[in-house]
């Protein structure tokens, strides 16, 4: 039970991450290796406003994910958008070059200590039972849930969610119809990075601590709950990233925790052999 | 005229699709262009909808040249176009599918009553509204292609081989709602493989081979002549 709590919580946030991902890839065929950056972005926003601007935890979140917003968007516009018409390889290059920059970057300018962050909210224990749950933890869950809802509305019923999913399934069909292909990926990207901005502000205050690498591990866990749920796929996403946090906690508990992210890397490795499209993915037919 | 193509070349790197085509389009009309598979018939729509760019020549739409256009500009112009294949958006319902058709229209009254007369036209997408379109047969795909396509409010509508791989009822049954929306005022370019078909209702056709117009007349003109009739209508 305990680990359930601890395994929601963190699968939120891995859920909030994958959103992302899968968004991305979705419309342009791309993995965003530069996505669990964009969370550390969110962390350290998170840690100069509630810090310098003495910001309280909803203002730091809201702020976080128009900051994120606004990098993811900046982003593909100066890195993926030259390369759209180029073999995908080099956009992932270009990817992984975009993660290596924002990551020493912020060591170079930030230097690469951990640093702590501000807890801008009093930690309280609640007990039910044997379970242990903190004021913390509700607020990711609940907060990820509620922003989960909020995109699955928007890429559902708005127009320009529509159109999203328009591009993702036919861009040039797309164009036929006057959607403007730029604009759309540059939703999708505001979309999917203030996910992950408000994933960094919330992990900042759940582990209390953040520094330049810490997107990697997270970015790839997120990657690989992707894939799990089906690549594309923001349901499943979500519940790829229960997944994940539920297992890596699992693993912990029953003692295994130097294999915990093994375990992860092991699941993509099973997914990719056994059921390729995810979870949630299936073949799709062509009808004649 | 509504459309006049001059001098049209397109390339796709090193081939030549497209081959300084000449043709026009007056308002009012269904123009067919026919030709056999591999012709260009489909580049040049490509290009005409702003999707590729011409090597050389120009598109003149309504008095202005619109070949350096972006898509979106065009549609917002008036032309909109019914892909080769259909092209439906899969995972959207047919009612989402439609909407996406008049992405750039935002008269909610105007869109209600295009709505009613798109459901009147094509009674069974009104009743597979809320069903993802991929659901569709092949011959109802097509009439939500076409749909999605009115749902724009096209001055000129493009239709890439709208007949392709349907089954006969479908088939005539495309080419009435054709006519039909000619007879509403909207102009029609239409591209066809099924040249009998397509010259019948067409006021005026091209013939189209490798790149190049090889013969233009009325349609009817074009069905009764010789060499039409032995390479595009088996006999
Ligand atoms: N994406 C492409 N890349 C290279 N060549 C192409 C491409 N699309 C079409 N072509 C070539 O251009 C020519 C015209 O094609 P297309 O316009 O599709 O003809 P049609 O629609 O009349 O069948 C053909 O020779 C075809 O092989
Ligand atoms: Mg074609």
């Amino acid at each position: 039970m305990q680990q359930l709590v601890n395994g929601l919580s963190l699968g939120s946030i891995y859920a909030l991450l994958a959103l992302g991902y899968t968004m991305v890839y979705g419309i342009i065929k791309l993995i965003n290796f530069a996505h669990g950056d964009i969370y550390m972005l969110g962390a350290f926003w998170g840690y100069y406003v509630i810090n310098q601007l003495h910001f309280n935890f909803w203002l730091a979140l809201a702020s976080a994910m128009l900051f994120c917003a606004l990098v993811g968007v900046v982003i593909e516009y100066l890195a993926y958008r030259p390369l759209r018409n180029s073999p995908r390889i080099a956009a992932l290059i270009t990817a992984i070059g975009v993660s290596f920059l924002l990551e020493n970057g912020m060591a170079y300018m930030f230097s690469s200590n951990v640093r702590s962050f501000p807890q801008v909210m009093k930690v309280k224990q609640y007990h039910l039972g044997s379970v242990s749950i903190s004021n913390i933890q509700i607020l990711i869950l609940a907060v990820s849930i509620i922003l989960m809802i909020l995109l699955q509305l928007i890429v559902r019923k708005t127009k320009m969610g529509k159109a999203m999913r328009a591009v993702s399934v036919d861009p040039a069909a797309a164009q036929l119809i006057g959607i403007n292909i730029d604009r759309t990926i540059s939703f999708t990207f505001a979309l999917g990075s203030a996910m992950a901005g408000a994933a960094g502000v919330m992990i900042g205050l759940y582990y209390n601590s953040i520094d330049p690498l810490m997107g990697m591990t997270p970015g790839i866990k997120a990657f690989v709950a992707a894939v799990l749920g089906g690549i594309g796929l923001i349901p499943g996403a979500a519940i790829g990233g229960f997944v994940i946090g539920l297992l890596e906690t699992l693993m912990q508990a029953l003692g295994f925790s130097a294999f915990k992210d093994a375990a992860v890397y092991a699941v993509l490795i099973i997914i990719l052999l056994i059921r390729p499209a995810g979870i949630l993915g299936k073949k799709i037919k062509e009808k004649v | 005229m509504l459309l006049q193509v001059e001098d049209l070349s397109v390339n796709y790197g090193v081939i030549h699709a497209v081959k300084g085509v000449n043709f026009e389009v007056n308002e009012g009309e269904i123009v067919s262009l026919i030709g056999a598979n591999g012709a260009g018939k489909t580049t040049i729509l490509k290009t005409i909808s702003g999707l590729m760019r011409p090597a050389g020549g120009k598109i003149v739409y309504d008095g202005h040249e619109i070949q350096k256009f972006k898509s979106q500009k065009i549609v917002a112009g008036g032309i909109s176009q019914v892909p080769e294949g259909r092209r439906i958006f899969a995972g959207l319902t047919v009612m989402e599918n439609l909407q996406m058709g008049a992405f750039l229209r935002k008269n909610r009254d105007a869109l209600k009553k295009d709505y009613q007369e798109v459901f009147e036209r094509f009674p069974v997408l009104q009743e597979r509204k809320n069903q993802d379109a991929a659901t569709l047969s092949g011959g109802e795909q097509q009439m939500l292609a076409m749909g999605r396509a009115l749902m724009a409010k096209p001055k000129l509508l493009l239709m890439d081989e709208p007949s392709m791989g349907l089954a006969p009822i479908f088939i005539n049954e495309i080419f009435d709602i054709i006519q039909a929306i000619k007879q509403q005022g909207t102009t029609v370019l239409l591209i066809e493989q099924n040249a009998s078909k397509a010259l019948s209702i067409a006021d005026r056709g091209y013939v189209l081979a490798t790149g190049n117009i090889l013969m233009t007349g009325t349609g009817k003109e074009l069905l009764a002549n010789k060499d039409v009739q032995k390479a595009y209508l088996g006999g």
